[in-house]
C-alpha cells in the first residue's frame, strides 16, 4: 500500500514513536512473568514483546501479529543498596528506574535521550546516550536477565551462562525471547545536577577537535545545524557535562505537565519555520562559552517534558536516520551528508551529532561502533524525504557506515545485510514464535 | 507525597487481602515506600512473591506473605490470626479480593461463585476483623467495593449485587463500630484500567490505577467514610441512582 494518509484507515491498537509505518496488530498485556508460554504459543502471526513504543520504524510493530506490551510488569525485585546492582521487571521504565534510584544516591548507568522507554527495550535496542565514548552501550552494564522462549524454557543469561544468548539478546530486538527480569548496575551521584558546558563550534574540524578535548569527561553530545550552507555549514552547539560533585538534595523529578494537545497539520514544520528554529537554537546561546550547574532533566531528556511531542509532526508522522561511520571515513562521510541534506531542502530539528568510543558491546546486533554517529528526523513526505532517506542510506553504505535499527523505517534488505553481515549467525537465536515488521522486512521471512 | 509527611507518619503495620490485584498492589507500593510493615495475602505463589519482593525493594519495613485461596472461610481465622501474629498486630486492613465474573454466563453457578468470592467470604473476613479492631478498639479497615454496587445494571448485574451486598454491610458495620474507635472504610471505585478491566470496552479512558491507589492511601490516612475513587463517580452514581426504572430499563448500560 503507498504511504501516506489512505493507508491510514484505521487507528493502531500499538504505533511507534515516528507514527511509521502504520501496522495493525493484537494487543495482549502481559502482568506476570508467568504469563508468557500460553500467550506466546498462540497464534500463527507471530508475537513481538514491546514495552513504551519509543523506537521509531517498525522494529516494535507486528503487522498481523500479536504484540505483548510489557508495561504492567514493572516490579522491583531486587537492590544492593552497597553496589548499586539493581534487578526488576523488563517492563519497568527508566523514569520509574530514576524515581527510585535518584533518591538513595544512583542513576542509570546510560542514558538514551528520553527516560520513556523500558528496560526490556533498552536491552533488546542495546540504547546508547552521551557517554557512549567513557561506558559503551547500555547492554555493557547488564550482567545478567531471564529469557523465556516459546518452548517454554526460562533460561539466565549472562556472559557466563548461556552466553550465546547473552549476546543475541543484546541488540536482538526482542526476536530472541522475551525478557522477563533483569539486572542493572547503577552508577552512583551526590546530586541531581550536571555541571554543563556549552560551546559553540563552526564546521566539523572544530566539532572533532571539541571531541578529542573532551574524551575524559563523562557526557558529550552535539546538536547541529543542517539546514544553513556556506559559511554557518555545519555549526552547532558542543554540549558536554559531568554530574556534580557537589553533595545536593535528591529529590524525586516532578511529573510532566506539558502534553503536546494534537496533531500538527502537515504545513506547521516546513523549510521557513525549521530554519528559524535552527538559528534560533544557535543564537539561544550568545555567548560562544556556556556553563552551568544543570539538572539531569532538562540535560539528558529535555522533549520529555513535553508528552507527545511527536504529534508536532501531524499525522503522517515522523522518519528517523541514524548512522555511525567508522573513524577512517567519518569526517569525509559526515560532511557528504550534511552536504546532501542541506542541498535537499529537507529540514531537520533534531540533528544530533556524537563520537562514538571504542568499548566493545557484548551485544552481537548492537549498533554503534567507533566513529561518528548522526541522528536526523524529517516529517514525513514520501516523495521528497524517502528519497532523500534512500540517498543517505546508500551514503552511509559506501562509507562503510552502518543505519541504526530502533530508528529506521526505509532500510533495503540488501543494506540491512550489508550493514550486519552477522544477521545470519544472529538468526540462529531467533524465537521461531517471535518476528517484528522491522525482521520481515530486512530479512525476507514470510514473505 | 511529600518527603516531609512521609517521615512525619509515623509507619503502620498492614494487612493487605487480594494484594496481586491491581489495585491493591499499586497500595502496597505506596505502603511499601513509606516505610510500613505489610502482610500481603494472596491465592498465587508467584504473583504474591513478586508484589512482595518489589514491597521490600521500596522499603517496607517488613513483608511477610500468604499463599491463600480466600474462598476457603474455614481457613480464615487461623490465616488471619497468623497474619495479626506475623505483624505483631494489624493497624489497617485493606481487603481487596474479588473476581469480576463473566458478565455473559447468566447461570446461578456462576453467579454463587462470584457472590461467594465478592460477598461470602468478603464477608467472613471483614467480620473477623472488625472483632480483632472492636476488642483494641483501634484500627482502620478498608474495602474495595465498586460504583457497580450503587445500581443494578444488565451489564453486570451479578458482580454489582456481590458488590451491593458488600457495601451496605461494610457501610452497616461502621455505623456499628465507629464509636468504638474502628475507622471502617467503603471504597468505591470507578473503572481502573487494571488486569482485571484489560480487554474492556472503552479500558484506555478507565482511571489510573497509581492515582487511584494514592486516592485510597490518603483516605485510609483521614479515616473517611465512603470513598468514591475518582470522586467524579460520587456524583456520576449520584445521577445513574436518579434514573427512573422505567427510563433505565431501556437504557443500554
Amino acid at each position: 500500500m503507498p504511504p501516506g494518509e489512505e493507508s491510514r484507515t484505521e487507528h493502531p491498537a500499538f504505533e511507534s514513536w515516528g507514527r511509521y509505518p502504520v501496522h495493525q496488530a493484537v494487543l495482549k498485556p502481559l502482568h506476570w512473568q508467568g504469563d508468557f508460554p500460553a500467550v506466546l504459543q498462540g497464534g500463527n502471526g507471530g508475537a513481538l514483546a514491546v514495552g513504551l513504543g519509543r523506537s521509531y520504524g517498525d522494529v516494535c510493530l507486528l503487522d498481523g501479529g500479536t504484540l505483548l506490551p510489557t508495561t504492567a510488569m514493572d516490579r522491583l525485585l531486587g537492590f544492593d543498596a552497597a553496589t548499586g546492582l539493581l534487578t526488576a521487571e523488563a517492563g519497568i521504565t527508566l523514569a520509574q528506574i530514576l524515581d527510585f534510584a535518584v533518591p538513595r544516591g544512583w542513576f542509570l548507568p546510560v542514558s538514551p535521550g528520553t527516560k520513556y522507554v523500558t528496560l526490556g527495550g533498552a536491552i533488546a535496542n542495546d540504547i546508547h546516550g552521551k557517554n557512549h565514548h567513557v561506558a559503551g552501550t547500555f547492554g555493557c552494564h547488564v550482567p545478567a536477565f531471564e529469557l523465556v522462549r516459546s518452548d517454554g524454557s526460562r533460561r539466565i543469561c549472562s556472559a557466563k551462562e548461556n552466553p550465546e544468548l547473552y549476546a543475541a539478546t543484546i541488540g536482538g530486538l526482542g526476536l530472541t525471547g522475551v525478557i522477563t527480569w533483569a539486572q542493572l548496575r547503577l552508577k552512583p551521584i551526590v546530586s541531581r545536577g550536571i555541571d554543563y558546558e556549552g560551546i559553540q563550534f563552526h564546521g566539523i574540524d572544530e566539532f572533532l577537535d571539541l571531541t578529542s578535548k573532551a574524551q575524559h569527561l563523562e557526557y558529550t553530545v552535539s546538536w547541529v545545524d543542517v539546514t544553513s550552507t556556506g559559511k554557518n555549514f555545519c555549526r552547532g552547539i558542543f554540549m558536554q557535562g559531568e554530574h556534580s560533585q557537589t553533595p545536593a538534595p535528591l529529590t524525586v523529578s516532578a511529573k510532566p505537565k506539558l502534553v503536546f494537545p494534537f496533531d500538527a497539520p502537515g504545513f506547521a514544520l516546513n523549510r521557513a519555520s525549521v530554519s528559524a528554529f535552527n538559528a534560533l537554537y544557535f543564537h539561544k546561546q550568545i555567548q560562544p562559552r556556556v556553563t552551568a550547574l544543570q539538572d539531569y532533566e532538562p540535560f539528558f531528556y529535555p522533549l520529555d517534558a513535553v508528552l507527545h511531542w511527536n504529534r508536532m509532526y501531524g499525522r503522517r508522522g515522523l522518519l528517523q536516520f541514524q548512522y555511525v561511520i567508522p573513524w577512517e571515513n567519518a569526517r569525509e562521510g559526515t560532511v557528504a551528508v550534511l552536504q546532501e541534506v542541506a542541498k535537499s531542502g529537507l529540514a531537520s530539528f533534531l540533528a544530533v551529532l556524537k563520537a562514538f568510543g571504542d568499548q566493545p558491546s557484548p551485544g552481537m546486533m548492537s549498533f554503534p561502533k567507533p566513529g561518528i554517529t548522526l541522528a536526523l528526523d524529517f516529517p514525513i513526505k514520501p516523495a521528497k524525504s524517502f528519497a532523500l532517506f534512500d540517498r543517505l542510506a546508500a551514503m552511509t553504505l559506501e562509507f562503510g557506515g552502518r543505519l541504526y535499527p530502533a530508528k529506521d523505517a526505509r532500510m533495503t534488505a540488501a543494506q540491512f545485510q550489508a550493514f550486519y553481515p552477522q544477521w545470519q549467525s544472529f538468526a540462529r537465536y531467533k524465537d521461531p514464535a517471535l518476528s517484528s515488521s522491522f525482521w520481515k522486512r530486512v530479512t525476507g521471512e514470510g514473505a | 507525597m511529600s518527603t516531609a509527611t512521609q517521615q512525619q507518619r509515623e509507619p503502620k503495620k498492614v494487612l493487605v487481602l487480594g494484594a496481586t490485584s491491581g489495585i491493591a498492589e499499586a497500595c502496597v507500593r505506596l505502603w511499601a515506600a513509606r516505610g510500613d510493615s505489610l502482610f500481603l495475602v494472596a491465592r498465587n505463589t508467584d504473583k504474591l512473591n513478586a508484589v512482595a519482593a518489589d514491597g521490600r525493594v521500596r522499603g517496607a519495613a517488613w513483608v511477610g506473605t500468604a499463599a491463600a485461596n480466600l474462598d476457603d472461610t474455614a481457613a480464615h481465622a487461623t490465616l488471619l490470626a497468623h497474619a495479626a501474629d506475623s505483624l505483631g498486630g494489624i493497624e489497617v486492613a485493606l481487603l481487596a479480593f474479588g473476581v469480576l465474573g463473566d458478565s455473559k454466563d447468566h447461570s446461578f453457578a456462576a453467579a454463587a461463585a462470584v457472590l461467594h468470592t465478592n460477598l461470602v467470604a468478603a464477608a467472613s473476613a471483614v467480620l473477623w476483623l472488625a472483632d480483632y479492631f472492636t476488642a483494641r478498639r483501634a484500627g482502620t479497615l478498608a474495602v474495595l467495593s465498586s460504583v457497580a454496587g450503587d445500581r443494578g445494571r444488565k451489564s453486570n448485574y451479578v458482580y454489582g449485587a456481590s458488590k451491593a451486598g458488600l457495601s451496605t454491610l461494610v457501610d452497616g458495620l461502621r455505623n456499628r463500630i465507629d464509636r468504638e474507635g474502628v475507622r471502617v472504610i467503603t471504597i468505591k471505585p470507578g473503572p481502573v484500567r487494571t488486569a482485571m478491566t484489560e480487554g474492556m470496552k472503552g479500558s484506555a479512558n478507565f482511571a489510573d490505577v497509581e492515582k487511584v491507589a494514592a486516592t485510597i492511601v490518603a483516605a485510609i490516612d483521614r479515616g473517611d467514610d465512603v470513598v468514591y475513587v475518582p470522586g467524579i463517580w460520587r456524583w456520576i452514581m449520584a445521577v445513574v441512582r436518579a434514573i427512573p426504572e422505567r427510563v433505565f430499563k431501556k437504557m443500554n448500560l
